[in-house]
């Protein structure tokens, strides 16, 4: 009796450490995802194309792009894992920014800085518990949410631009340390303590099991409802702060910012290596998808490529992207899936 | 034929309708409701092709652009050699599109969200390359061109008896059809459809096609109203369509929906629109009502069928 268990937990602890990649491995699976080997030939294509790439100046300014991108990326990346979509981001961030603005000379500086990342997080849970409760696909919950929520920023702000009250806004939007903007540094902390969240805590694993199989999930007791509405709070309010970003960088804010952005965010997300269908994917993958995406905008720019032809060449890399992780890859449901 | 919850649906609709009706007496006349279906023509078009494509289970967010590049191509075209020549250029290049969209999603077997967000971001580039940034009018606009977007036959608007026609042959083929009732099968349940010896790959690749063509069939009206064309034209148009569609309750899993459906949900949000503007309200006011009406109508459609408020 004893025995056979000894035996049977054995074969089980066995079982797991065949089906838990070693590092070496996952390493290697993650090199060879399409994001990195994109961005290391893009690297160095520029760096060997144009002579003003490689400086520190240029690499900076390739990190501030791909910080607003980044934000809302990292907050969608939970969201695609446990298996929803979330596409009210970019107007989530249009949204923010015009209350981080145009609240100041009633809420001060940062009352308005906290109404705006709160009315994200509410927006958030707005868009989870509904998808949660009335069981209507994230898909459509979100689209019309994005609709809806770039109406609520033109109805309450009106067509108009908002410019910046208190001058300690345009200095902390303009704040470096080193020579990194202070938006890229929050970018990169969001990306470290999100991707902390996804791989050490439980939240983060049930996210991952939630992903892979809802009912299995919820039937081994995970509360499947509070935890991707846990996901979707999070990524309004990373929205939000990409917003205030914007607005701090620019040192105004329009309705319209943001337009657009939410294809871009789902778009790096995707390349960065995550699920569609949800069950798998990592916060790195996507800031690496996401720096390749900047890179490519900016390389384009410093080697004269007319205006007119880069959506064409952004188009073209990312289907690009998906064939050749689709023809070269065996593992099966790579990012194209 | 009516089902319980469909009776629902259309029941709540009509009741909405008659309450403005009545307390708005600009809304109900024939003048009114004509330039509402005109309006919402060009998207009813494109959201007939984008029916058949989410009824097999995918998306196709690339419409807005190729409507843009479509648009275009047309006036350039027909200025240089009149519009004999750029309706069939046009078709053709809906056509390649919707074959490219296919092929990737279809035999290669790509996710269609993020290939068609790609393909929305050529072809947008593709309008801009060949435009140079510019807009272009039609210069000579007295031709016959003008009476597909601009004429009226029996009173009634040319681009609406388009969409009519157009509603006619697409429901034949989806209800009347092999092909259509493959289509179907596939959005509903793809593996069982392949082992049904249905080929899948072919089905789908048509649908995008159809999708293509249909898009560039609504440029073609877009520029014969408004005689010109800018590189921006249909911008947004692929989600508002898909908002239609969807209002309309084709399912968004696939393998449930109808052509009528999705004309009447790109009517009903023109209509709502139209309303609104009546009614005195702001322009953007409109979106925060279709952002509850979607999900409401869509609930109401989940609720009903399985009889309960929530999940």
């Amino acid at each position: 009796m004893n025995t056979s268990t000894a035996i049977t937990t054995k074969a089980a602890s066995q079982q797991i450490a065949a089906t838990k990649p070693s590092r070496l491995a996952m390493l290697t699976g993650f090199l060879l995802a399409p994001a990195p080997i994109l961005l290391l030939l893009l690297f160095a294509l520029f760096s060997v194309a144009s002579p003003s790439f490689l400086t520190m100046f240029n690499l900076s300014n390739v990190l501030l792009h791909a910080s607003l991108i980044g934000l809302l990326a990292i907050g969608l990346t939970p969201v695609i894992i446990s298996g929803q979509i979330d596409l009210t981001v970019g107007s989530v961030l249009g949204l923010a920014a015009c209350i981080a603005v145009g609240f100041q000379g009633v809420l001060g500086l940062w009352g308005a800085v906290l109404l705006a990342i709160a009315a994200g997080t509410v927006l958030g849970i707005l868009n989870g518990v509904i998808i949660e409760r009335t069981g209507v696909n994230a898909f459509i919950v979100t689209l019309a949410g994005m609709i809806g929520i770039r109406g609520l920023a033109f109805v309450i702000f009106g067509d108009t631009s908002l410019s910046t009250s208190d001058e300690r806004f345009a200095v902390i939007g303009a704040l470096k340390i080193g020579p990194l903007s202070i938006i890229t540094i929050a970018f990169l902390v969001v990306a470290l303590i999100v991707g902390a969240m996804m791989r050490q805590s439980i939240h983060g694993r049930n996210t991952y099991a939630i992903g892979g199989s809802r009912r299995a999930a919820g039937d081994s007791g995970i509360m499947v409802g509070k935890h991707v509405i846990a996901n979707f709070a999070l990524c309004g309010a990373l929205a939000a702060l990409a917003g205030v970003c914007m607005a701090a960088q620019l040192t105004s804010a329009q309705p319209s910012y943001g337009r657009d952005y939410e294809l871009w965010a789902v778009i790096a997300v995707v390349l960065g290596g995550t699920r569609m269908r949800g069950g798998r994917g990592t916060i790195a993958g996507t800031v690496v998808a996401v720096i390749a995406l900047s890179i490519l905008r900016n390389g384009m720019n410093l080697i004269n490529v007319s205006p007119f032809y880069v959506p064409v060449i952004t188009g073209l890399t990312l289907i690009g992207a998906l064939v050749i992780d689709r023809k070269f890859s065996s593992r099966s449901g790579g990012a194209g899936e | 034929m009516l089902s319980r919850n469909q009776i629902i649906v259309l029941g709540s609709v009509a009741a909405c309708f008659i309450l403005v009706a009545v307390t708005l007496p600009n809304f109900l006349t024939v003048a009114n409701l004509m330039q509402v279906a005109r309006q919402a023509s060009i998207g009813a078009i494109m959201a007939i092709g984008v029916t058949f494509v989410v009824m097999s289970g995918r998306l196709d967010l690339s419409v807005g652009s190729l409507l843009s590049l479509c648009a275009v191509i047309t006036v350039s075209i027909q200025n240089d050699f009149g519009p004999g020549l750029s309706i069939p250029v046009a078709l053709l290049i809906g056509i390649v599109a919707g074959a490219v969209n296919g092929y990737l999603v279809a035999v290669l077997r790509l996710n269609s969200l993020i290939v068609t967000l790609g393909m929305l971001s050529v072809l947008q580039g593709l309008a801009l390359i060949s435009t140079e940034g510019r807009n272009v009018p039609v210069v000579d606009q007295e031709t016959w061109f003008a009476l597909l977007g601009r004429g009226y036959l029996g009173g009634v608007p040319v681009p609406v008896l388009v969409v009519l026609c157009l509603g006619v042959v697409f429901t034949l083929l989806l209800k009347r059809t092999t092909f259509g009732r493959q289509l179907t099968a596939v959005g509903g349940n793809e593996v069982a459809s392949a082992f049904s010896a249905i080929d899948t790959t072919r089905i789908v690749f048509v649908a995008y096609v159809i999708s293509g063509l249909l898009a560039s069939v609504a440029a073609l009206v877009f520029v014969s109203r408004v005689m010109s064309a800018r590189n921006d034209s249909g911008v947004g148009y692929e989600l508002a369509v898909l908002a239609g569609v969807i209002l309309g309750g084709t399912s968004i899993l696939g393998g449930s929906g109808g052509i009528w459906r999705s004309i009447a949900g790109i009517l009903t949000l023109a209509a709502l629109q139209n309303i609104m503007l009546i009614m005195g309200l702001p322009y953007y006011a409109q979106w925060l009502m279709t952002w509850v009406v979607i999900i409401a109508a869509v609930w109401v459609d989940l609720a009903s069928r399985r009889r309960a408020l929530f999940v």
